[in-house]
């Protein structure tokens, strides 16, 4: 990395873009496309907002305080699917983290390479399945398999409140499992990727202090990919997040706090897609922007949590990323 | 291959791609054709989609050329299309209110297409037949139907049940209830039925729409809720007749004002539809739920086609007038096929009289 | 004494050995749970799509129901078309964005750009739709396949991003000094030196964000609209498989259901043919020794 950040460091001592046209216009070239993403999120946020004025301004913290989704009456508070994101989210990451960093460890070190490249090929390929395939497998098989699943739990662990309640088979627990089987791609491959990357010489130095496989790989080669995988793991979070269809389908949608896995739930992102389409009523359409803008605003408060913790994790006064 | 070559070989992919779909056009007689080729774009409800389908792939047959395109992006984003001018006809289950009539750029005409029924669908485990192929329908009646769907009658053997249905054994099992989760039409039908009929519901939960349930499963669209209840023993549920047909669900006998118990079929549909005709001359949106006469389907429902009384373009109108007035005369053999209620003759007289109303800037 | 620390070395060996061993047998499990739903979801789609796929289905647009011959054909030049363009729109973004933070990112603005992108990650597809809708349809006054590659190339974006930074990042330093010490410009060793090496990466992040957007559904709703029609041009509504599918899945309709299995088939068919020639194309790793 010295080696690296002396090359830099020299192109910065030349001048602040470099010596020459070529460095210049690469450098503003770069810059401009990169800032796209953030116009971009600026201009969503401007119009989220603006569109949501009317049921922001009737219902004010309530909007988020609130549980409550009331086309008729006219009352909408958005706490149940900000609780229903969350869980859902964050166990398909349970779910979905180990079992891909595992596969990815096992793609990238274990396996020969041709049976690494089918089975990454394989992998990857659960990305390309429409997420309406997905829920309509999801009712179609998960759920029925999901069932006396639930029932199992239930009479074993049911003393914790996280498995009690009807074993419908929609729920929490259907959502999350279709959830984490939509990102484990991205993890894989990504996190595949990321420690193939690794260069040898690191593995070799630490074999040649009589590392075995695993040291090597939890030592050098992880710390190395570390924050290669940190991003995968942020963009499975952002699918979770984001996802609607798929979820929509097997969740349940009851608009309340969920109070185990089997229960009902609902998310922000599937309450803007089943009812966006249909919406009329002013003050409904702004409610549902509105959860859409609530969502935006989870989303940058998790994103943000997540990097103090990398930056906790990666040494604190060091870079960043 | 350089990355540069690679790059500007898919760049010229696209532009092949591009420049093929414009040339398209002109071959297949569009542009320059002397008989105007129109395409008419229309959005909206996703129940009768079937329906329109069938009415397109037909009247292009005779007319050639004008082709109709809609899409189904529900109800509420018909109405929004056509509020943006992005379409040039909206379709919606449920009628707009006066409020929703005076947002509107332009004064509207709301054409009843088709007719159909929303069916009470259940699955009942089946009693161990004996002497017996297929155990009777269930009988339900509004207020029931609103008290399971409220949660006051939980169980099927409840008494309430039982008493309407003397000759059937029910369990004493938990009735799951599934309800629509998005937004659609056929719960503005169902909701206002249930309104109608019990005044627990309407006090309590209302009619639109989406409405927030008091118990029950939330399932996306017709076919999530008919999935459920085919699913889960003991589910009830309600869906567009064509789903409960379709599916082979069982329907429920709905009682309607007369006191008869009705299957949900297209007859039954009509009927209900042929009670309400004088009423609709005043305002055709008028509810043709719990209609008066013999054997009507207590839940029963229009699907509107939506336009522009004023229309910008000579062309486009003439050909959405033609296509409409075929669709409501010569199209409507095809509804019975396809799990619709033909419309009775005297609402297609309004209809008539309503496209008559058509101007384009001016000229009628 | 030796003979205490050989016995607590050799403890210690046989334990770190267990370790290993289990590492070994978890990751392979890992591998195989990750592999478990994918045989479950195409043998599903394969069994209910099959039956539906002949030739009509990729020759013919979709006819009313109950009428044989019906097709898919306009769908899947309508993807094809959808997903060039939202390549147009995401990939310069994405790649160049990449490239820029992994080069000069070490600023607080770029920490910004980072952030950006992974939030836009987590905007649900439809409020994208809404937000293209809202940008490019309303303006326009139609839907328009353009419409719809805006809103998918917006969704591409994050992917192609995240991951082009961190496999170039990766690229060691010895590669890139070796560029410029022969007197290349940086940005002709960005693209010729650093690039090559990390292509097999940033290909499987472009493929990853194509397979995503090839099959999204609620964004097209409300840009690209959908049509029944023969229609590749650019300023008018246009079918797209997930469009499609997603009108046959919700209809009563058996045989549709059936097209729409079929048409998942050949979506996931079309990804499996795109990643393998894409992978072909790009094959060979440089395996980096510094």
């Amino acid at each position: 990395m010295t080696a690296a950040s002396t090359s830099r460091g020299s192109l910065r001592r030349r001048g602040i873009f470099g010596p020459n046209l070529a460095d210049r216009a690469f450098r503003l070239g770069t810059f401009l496309f990169a800032s796209a993403v953030l116009a971009l999120i600026c201009l969503l946020a401007y119009q989220l907002v603006h569109a949501s004025r009317p049921a922001l301004r009737q219902f004010g913290w309530s909007f988020i305080s609130k549980s409550a989704w009331d086309p008729v009456h006219g009352s909408f508070g958005v706490l149940f699917a900000i609780y229903g994101t969350a869980l859902t989210s964050l166990l398909a990451l349970a779910l979905a983290v180990p079992i891909g960093l595992g596969a990815a460890i096992f793609l990238a070190e274990l396996a020969p390479r041709r049976l690494r490249e089918l089975l990454s090929f394989l992998i990857e390929l659960l990305a390309a399945v429409p997420s309406i395939v997905y829920g309509l497998w999801g009712v179609f098989v998960l759920v029925p398999v999901l069932r006396p699943v639930e029932v199992w739990l239930g009479a074993h662990l049911g003393f914790l409140p996280f498995f009690q309640g009807a074993p419908y088979g929609i729920g929490v627990l259907a959502a999350s499992v279709i959830l984490s089987i939509m990102v484990l791609p991205y993890i894989t491959a990504v996190s595949r990727e990321v420690i193939q990357a690794v260069p040898v010489t690191q593995r070799e130095a630490a074999y040649s202090l009589g590392a075995t496989r695993w040291e090597t790989i939890r030592g050098p080669v992880l710390r190395a990919a570390r924050s290669g995988i940190i991003g995968a793991i942020i963009l499975a979070l952002g699918r979770a997040v984001g996802e609607t269809m798929a979820v929509t389908m097997v969740i349940g949608n009851r608009a309340e706090i969920p109070t185990s896995f089997f229960s009902p739930a609902y998310t922000l992102a599937s309450l803007v897609a089943n009812e966006f389409a249909e919406a009329t009523g002013e003050l409904h359409i702004a409610a549902l922007i509105g959860a859409a803008l609530v969502l935006l605003v989870l989303t940058i408060f998790i994103n943000a949590i997540a990097r103090l913790l990398i930056w906790r994790v990666t040494g604190g006064h060091r870079r960043v990323r | 291959m350089t990355r540069l070559t690679r790059w500007l070989g898919g760049l010229a992919v696209v532009l092949v791609l591009v420049i093929a779909g414009c040339v398209r056009q002109p071959a297949s007689g569009r542009r320059q054709a002397p008989a105007q080729r129109v395409t008419l774009n229309g959005a909206g409800a996703s129940f009768p989609y079937p329906l329109y389908s069938k009415w397109i792939a037909e009247y292009a047959k005779v007319a050639p050329d004008v082709s109709v395109n809609y899409q189904s992006i529900g109800s509420g984003g018909g109405i929004q299309q056509l509020k943006a001018g992005t379409v040039d006809f909206g379709a919606s289950d449920a009628p707009l209110s006066d409020e929703e009539i005076k947002a509107m750029p332009g004064p509207l005409l709301h054409l009843p297409a088709a007719a159909g029924a929303v069916a009470v669908v259940y699955s009942l485990p089946q009693p161990a037949a004996v002497g017996r192929r297929q155990a009777p329908a269930l009988r339900l009646s509004g207020a029931v139907v609103a008290a399971i769907f409220l949660g006051e009658i939980a169980r099927w053997n409840d008494k309430r049940i039982a008493d309407l249905n003397p000759g059937l054994a029910l369990p004493d099992s938990a009735i799951a209830v599934a309800h629509r989760s998005d937004g659609s039409g056929t719960t503005y039908i169902f909701t206002h039925y249930l309104a109608a009929v019990s005044k627990p519901w309407s006090d309590r939960v209302g009619a639109d729409k989406s409405v927030n349930w008091p118990v029950g499963i939330g399932a996306k669209g017709n076919e999530g809720v008919s999935g459920i209840v085919k699913q889960t023993p003991g589910a009830i549920g309600y869906v567009e007749l064509a789903y409960a047909v379709q599916s082979a669900l069982s329907a429920a006998h709905m009682e309607n004002p007369a006191g008869e118990f009705v299957a949900p079929t297209t007859a039954g549909v009509t009927a209900a539809a042929s009670g309400a005709a004088t009423a609709m001359q005043k305002d055709v949106r008028v509810s043709i739920l719990n209609s008066p006469g013999a054997g009507a389907y207590p839940i029963a429902g229009f699907s509107y086609i939506l336009v522009y009384r004023e229309q910008k373009e000579a062309a486009r109108a003439k050909a959405l007038t033609g296509f409409l007035n075929w669709a409501i005369h010569e199209g409507q053999v095809f509804a019975e096929r396809l799990d619709y209620a033909p419309l009775p003759a005297a609402v297609v007289a309004i209809n008539e009289q309503a496209l008559k109303t058509i101007t384009v800037q001016g000229r009628g | 004494m030796t003979a205490v620390r050989h016995h607590h070395s050799s403890v210690r060996r046989a334990r770190r050995r267990l370790a290993n061993t289990l590492m070994w047998v978890l990751a392979t499990l890992s591998a195989l749970a990750a592999l478990v739903p994918l045989g479950f979801v195409l043998y599903y789609i394969a069994a209910q799509g099959l039956p539906a796929l002949n030739l009509d289905f990729f020759t013919h647009v979709p006819r009313p129901v109950g009428e044989p011959g019906g097709g898919m054909a306009n769908a899947i030049v309508g993807t094809i078309i959808l997903i060039a363009l939202a390549s147009l729109v995401g990939l310069p973004i994405g790649l160049l964005g990449g490239i820029y933070l992994a080069e000069f990112g070490a600023n607080r603005f770029a920490g910004i750009i980072r952030f950006a992108a992974d939030v836009l990650s987590g905007v649900p597809s439809i409020v994208i739709g809404i937000f293209v809708y809202a940008l490019v349809v309303v303006p326009m006054h139609r839907f328009s396949a353009l419409a719809g590659g805006v809103a998918l190339g917006i969704m591409m974006i994050p992917t192609v991003m995240r991951t082009s930074e961190e496999l170039i990042r990766l690229v060691p330093a010895s590669l890139r000094e070796a560029a410029l010490s022969l007197g290349a410009t940086h940005p002709r060793t960005v693209f010729k030196v650093v690039l090559l090496a990390a292509r097999a990466g940033v290909v499987t992040g472009v493929l990853l964000a194509i397979a995503r957007i090839a099959g999204e559904t609620a964004p097209l709703l409300f840009t690209a609209f959908g049509s029944n029609l023969w229609s590749a041009r650019l300023d008018q509504p246009i079918a797209s498989l997930p469009v499609q599918i997603f009108t046959y899945a919700i209809a009563p309709y058996d045989n549709w259901h059936a097209q729409a299995w079929a048409g998942a088939l050949v979506l996931v068919a079309m990804i499996l043919i795109l990643s393998a020639a894409a992978r072909y194309a790009t094959r060979g790793r440089l395996r980096t020794v510094l």
